[in-house]
């Protein structure tokens, strides 16, 4: 009897990118509904609108790379982008800010550089950094979370679209009737202005550790995170770098002046460091490559968004820091090579 | 005196397949009756082929020596049962690239006569190390785990270094592969008296029989054999069910927590690693004056009917092997030899079994495999390599051809045990890619040993030429000037011979 010949292994590989970026956004899903509950519907329009222009974005793209769009698009990689930058911007957004930061991430981050496997920076944080210089004062506009004790005016799902189409409030509402500064700008500013950190944490937006609504967003992004570590999409070293680089100096400023900096629990959970840690530190193809590697660039995140948040202009720093780190991956991995078994090095530096 | 404890080592990575092995385990060893045709070819150890030593036409005898070696890592082979030579031929046999290599044709004659041997050895802890090295050389034996390396010299070789140990590789970690551990249910006395022998040809005092934790059934029967054989010398290590735990060099960094160095030997460590199977192969020479004629093979996959393990002849085809087996059933779609990860793809079942034969696979077809995708440097692969090599920084390079940085991230340290293929999501053939770049490697290295020679020979002529040439002018120089130290009355002298000479 004849056969046809093949290669070993004969055994299929039974993991898919696919899976891998459909795990992501399951993941994503509980930290979703918090976002929609505590901020109002502005995330899902903005999901929208970031899906309808990365996919499309894509297509175009792979079109004129002459190749087939549902190489590209079957992988879902572009959807997570999407709902990544989504999950960045403020609830209310107008369309065509969010459609910037979708191009941005996919065609110049993304594709210029050759496509999935290629880009050597994090579409997402490019395409967020691209809209947060371009547009600063609709990035600016956060709206109060869903509370009891202060005067709490939120949009209607109408009012909602129609602010993401045009850009305008209803006429009856002002911005500062509805906007209210996020935990990490108080904090900012507030530090700026001489006020003591205690001081400004006994604020009523302020929550038990990172800011009312914030610090529970950040409960269920962990709660997701957590679920990829178990089912292994994601391994620790990158989260447990970034909570290393971010925790040990905010609890060496706190211990040395804790008047003047806001508390290591704080940084954990305000802004986007969860988001960073377990979900925008980890896409694999612009991060570090061996596991002492993500260490490392886990732990540069960490120590540069603190950094930001300590000294620089924003808010927050974990854009700017993975884009930072992004560029240092290639001297990274040529300095955490693992030892290979029978070599009698120590690993390291491979070439010099 | 008590054996040295070893701390149990860990592998970097692996992985933990689905056994597939109850199939053809839960079946008793079937004992297969000789086939009307068998096919040994002259290749089936790692040295150059073997020289046959008998003509075609001639009756042979079981047990007879057919082909004898030069080679020094060659090992003879042996008639496995009695008939005529039909052929000395070129005949489709399993090695990798499929082409076709002499072999002795055997047409049986159903009387399985045995050739009579005149002397009989006297027990094996009479003879001399050297005498049982030579004794198992003429046997035949070669490593049965896949290597075929010729037992006999590997002996030697380990007995130019500093020995600590013997372990005997009962692991067996493929998936579907089951003959080692049949034969270690059914024989383990054997391998315990093979491990006595090796032992004293390799006058060390330590042997580890290495067994995967998930045969309890061959532990206990190596265990009473043990105990029945009382041998303080010989212990049972079991380790961890982890896919590639039973590669060589693997499974001596398990028992021992030393790694064998690169480009190196298990020996450079205080190792040697034989096959259980070797080791009942020279219980079986040594102790039943039969040289290494039959071996046990796998049969088993969704391709064939009743899947089993089977005491074959060595050059029985696999054809009538899995014919024997209740023959295919309707998924057969792929005849590999070895098991599912590192086997051989064969186009046809007429190749015969040898030496190296531990298992016949037939596999369905798989799904179709997802196209090919850009590798997104998830980094599985690297975590579950036991080389903890990069295989997505290699993959990179071998794409560009980068030979540097290839040897840099340890392309050649690459095992091939497919770890890395199973675990890719971008479902790239990582396996089959290193090879190629391998072999690129070697022949880069073959053409730059090759140009060397020539631009060193091209070199020296040019040198030859130089001096030549100066020799020459050396020697224009010394007759001028010695023509213009004798003035010109020699001139005069030389003008008239000329003018004579032309004259005549």
């Amino acid at each position: 009897m004849d056969f046809e010949r093949r290669e070993a292994p004969y055994t299929r590989p039974t993991s898919n990118v696919a899976n891998i970026m459909r795990e992501v956004l399951l993941a994503l899903a509980p930290a979703a509904f918090a976002h929609v509950w505590f901020f109002g519907p502005g995330l899902i329009f903005n999901i929208l609108v970031a899906v309808a222009f990365c996919v499309g974005a894509e297509a175009l793209v792979m079109r004129a790379r002459g190749r087939p769009a549902e190489e590209a698009l079957s992988d879902y990689s572009a959807i997570v982008t999407a709902v990544l930058l989504a999950f960045c911007l403020p609830s209310l957004t107008p369309w065509w800010v969010t459609a910037s930061g979708s191009l941005v991430a996919i065609l110049i981050a993304k594709h210029l550089y050759g496509g999935i496997g290629f880009n050597v920076f994090n579409p997402a944080m490019a395409g967020y950094v691209a809209i947060l210089i371009a547009f600063p004062t609709e990035m600016a506009l956060w709206v109060a979370p869903r509370m009891g004790d202060i005067d709490y005016v939120h949009l209607s799902i109408l009012q909602t679209i129609l602010y993401t189409l045009t850009g305008n409030l209803p006429a009856e509402l002002g911005f500062d009737a509805i906007s209210r500064a996020t935990p990490l700008d108080l904090m900012k500013t507030g530090l700026a202005n001489m006020q003591m950190a205690a001081e400004i944490r006994a604020l009523p937006l302020m929550g038990d550790f990172g800011g009312r609504g914030w610090e529970w967003i950040g409960n269920f992004i962990a709660i997701g995170g957590f679920w990829l570590l178990l089912r292994k999409v994601i391994r620790w070293h990158i989260p447990v770098g970034v909570g290393l680089g971010l925790l040990v100096p905010a609890t060496i400023m706190y211990v040395v002046d804790s008047s003047a900096h806001a508390s290591p629990g704080f940084h954990l959970f305000s802004g986007a460091t969860l988001l960073c840690a377990f979900f925008i530190a980890t896409d694999p193809v612009s991060a570090a490559t061996s596991t002492t590697g993500r260490l490392v660039y886990g732990i540069g995140i960490g120590l540069l968004t603190y950094a930001v948040r300590r000294w620089g202009a924003y808010a927050d720093g974990v854009a700017f820091a993975v884009l930072t780190m992004n560029m240092l991956v290639p001297l990274i991995d040529r300095y955490t090579v693992p030892h290979i078994v029978g070599h009698t090095d120590s690993g390291g530096s491979p070439t010099t | 005196m008590t054996a040295p404890t070893y701390d149990l080592g860990t592998l970097h990575g692996g992985l933990r397949l689905e056994a597939n092995k109850a199939a053809a385990t839960s079946a008793p060893l079937a004992h297969m009756p000789v086939p009307a045709q068998l096919v040994l070819p002259l290749h089936q150890h790692v040295g150059d082929p073997a020289q046959p030593v008998v003509g075609i036409g001639e009756r042979i005898l079981k047990g007879q020596l057919l082909a004898d070696t030069s080679s020094s890592l060659g090992a003879p082979i042996h008639a496995s049962s009695s008939g005529k030579v039909v052929a000395i031929e070129p005949w489709p046999i399993a090695r990798r690239h499929g082409d076709p290599a002499p072999c002795i044709v055997i047409e049986t004659d159903g009387r399985d006569e045995a050739i009579q041997r005149s002397e009989k050895a006297p027990a094996f802890s009479k003879l001399t190390r050297e005498h049982l090295t030579s004794m198992i050389l003429d046997g035949g034996i070669v490593g049965l785990g896949g290597a075929v390396f010729p037992t006999a010299q590997k002996i030697m070789q380990a007995n130019t270094v500093d020995l600590e140990m013997l372990i005997l590789n009962g692991v067996e970690c493929e998936p579907y592969i089951s003959c080692d551990d049949a034969l270690m249910r059914e024989r383990a006395d054997a391998v315990v008296s093979g491990a006595e022998m090796l032992l004293h040809a390799l006058g060390i005092e330590l042997c580890y029989i290495a067994v995967e934790s998930d045969k309890p059934e061959a532990l206990a029967a190596l265990g009473e054999a043990l105990a029945s054989a009382d041998n303080e010398r010989l212990a049972l290590k079991q380790v961890p069910t982890i896919y590639p735990s039973g590669a060589e060099d693997q499974l001596v960094q398990l028992v021992t927590n030393r790694e064998v160095p690169t480009g190196g030997l298990p020996t450079d460590v205080g190792c040697i690693v034989q096959n259980v199977g070797t080791a009942a192969a020279v219980h079986d020479w040594i102790a039943g004056h039969e040289p290494l004629l039959s071996r046990i093979t796998t049969v088993t996959g969704p391709g064939v009917a009743t899947p089993m393990n089977v005491l074959v002849r060595l050059g029985t085809t696999v054809g009538d092997l899995i014919a024997f087996a209740g023959g295919y059933t309707e998924r057969a779609k792929q005849l590999v030899i070895g098991g599912p990860m590192t086997g051989k793809s064969m186009s046809t079942d007429r190749v015969p079994v040898v030496k190296a034969t531990n298992c016949v696979l037939v596999l369905d077809d798989p799904p179709a495999p997802g196209p090919e995708l850009p590798c997104i440097r998830c980094g599985d692969c690297a975590t579950v390599c036991p080389i903890q090599l990069l295989p997505q920084q290699l993959h990179w390079y071998a794409r560009a051809d980068d030979e540097t940085k290839l040897r840099d991230y340890g392309l050649i340290d690459c095992i091939e045990c497919g770890c890395c293929d199973l675990v890719c999501p971008s479902h790239i053939p990582l396996t089959a890619s290193f090879r190629i770049a391998k072999g690129r490697i070697r022949e880069l290295e073959d053409e730059k040993a090759r140009a060397d020679r020539a631009r060193r020979r091209f070199e020296a002529r040019k040198e030859r030429l130089l001096q030549e040439e100066q020799e020459r002018d050396a020697e224009l120089e010394k007759q001028k000037s010695a023509a213009r130290a004798a003035g010109p009355d020699a001139i005069a002298e030389i003008m008239r011979r000329k003018q004579k000479t032309d004259e005549d």
